[in-house]
């Protein structure tokens, strides 16, 4: 029988946060946030295949204060998830494992996903004012 | 070359022994399917998100023509497939690190497979609807 007392990985509150394992954790975080993003899809496109109402119904969701808010959460963890995930294929061959490297590469994610998030939404914008 | 005694007695050839390798006999295959998905998504993820931009503020006529046209359906499709295929595989791992009660780790694990099944089966339903049934 196993003991389940026995302390088990990953010890996230026993370590000092540094930048390394903050976005690391982060990009876990992400990628449980992207897949609460895919129900939304789900429900979005459900909702086109049953008709005008139910789309009216969903884009009057979507557009509310509090629909924005998680959508940007939502573009933010999928610009993430993403640049850190290059990061990943990066050290899957074996580049930018030192130090310097990881705090080079990690501080270019960071800059990179919040960049590209506040762009799509500058364009969107953008496209809604040009309608 | 290792000349352990019990190297010496296995007839199995170096193929054979690192084919299946792992606590659940399936090698590679979990992460190379995630790095695999992981690529397939990058460029269908920036075709999305730009498509989303282009789409900001349409009714459902705008919507619905844009989701119609052959290739944005070919995609849509392409990517929540692709999409829960990823999701499906990452949960597993956190699920895997985080809970540690064998029947809830089993119970979720199951939860995750057949909803990701059951989401993106849905998901695919409604863009072949819009597509072809109007």
């Amino acid at each position: 029988m196993r003991d389940n007392t026995r302390p088990l990985s990953p010890h996230l509150q026993v370590y000092r946060p540094q930048i390394t394992s903050i976005l690391s954790i982060l990009h876990r975080m992400t990628g449980v946030t992207l897949a609460l993003a895919a129900l939304l899809l789900t429900y979005w496109l459900a909702s086109a295949a049953y008709g005008p109402e139910a789309f009216g119904r969903a884009q009057v969701l979507l557009e509310s204060w509090f629909g924005r808010l998680v959508l940007f959460g939502f573009t933010f963890s999928l610009f993430y998830h993403m640049c850190n995930g290059i990061r990943h294929l990066g050290w899957d061959m074996l580049w930018g494992f030192d130090m310097p490297r990881l705090r080079i590469t990690g501080a270019i994610v960071v800059i990179t996903s919040l960049s590209l998030t506040v762009l799509s939404w500058l364009m969107a914008y953008g496209h809604v004012g040009k309608l | 070359m290792i000349n352990t005694p019990q190297q010496k007695r296995v007839l199995q050839s170096k193929l054979g022994r690192v084919r299946g390798l792992g606590s659940t006999r399936e090698g590679v295959h979990h992460w190379w399917a995630q790095r695999m998905s992981a690529v397939a998504l990058l460029p269908l993820s920036l075709w999305f998100v730009y498509s989303l931009i282009t789409l900001t503020g349409s009714d459902y006529g705008t919507f619905h023509a844009w989701a119609s046209e052959f290739g944005n359906s070919v995609f849509l499709v392409l990517l929540v497939v692709t999409m829960f295929h990823h999701t499906q595989l990452g949960l597993q791992v956190v699920i895997e690190d985080y809970v540690h009660s064998e029947i809830w780790k089993m119970g979720m694990l199951l939860l995750v497979k057949y909803g990701s099944v059951l989401f993106a089966a849905s998901a695919i339903f409604a863009v072949l609807k819009i597509s072809i049934a109007g």
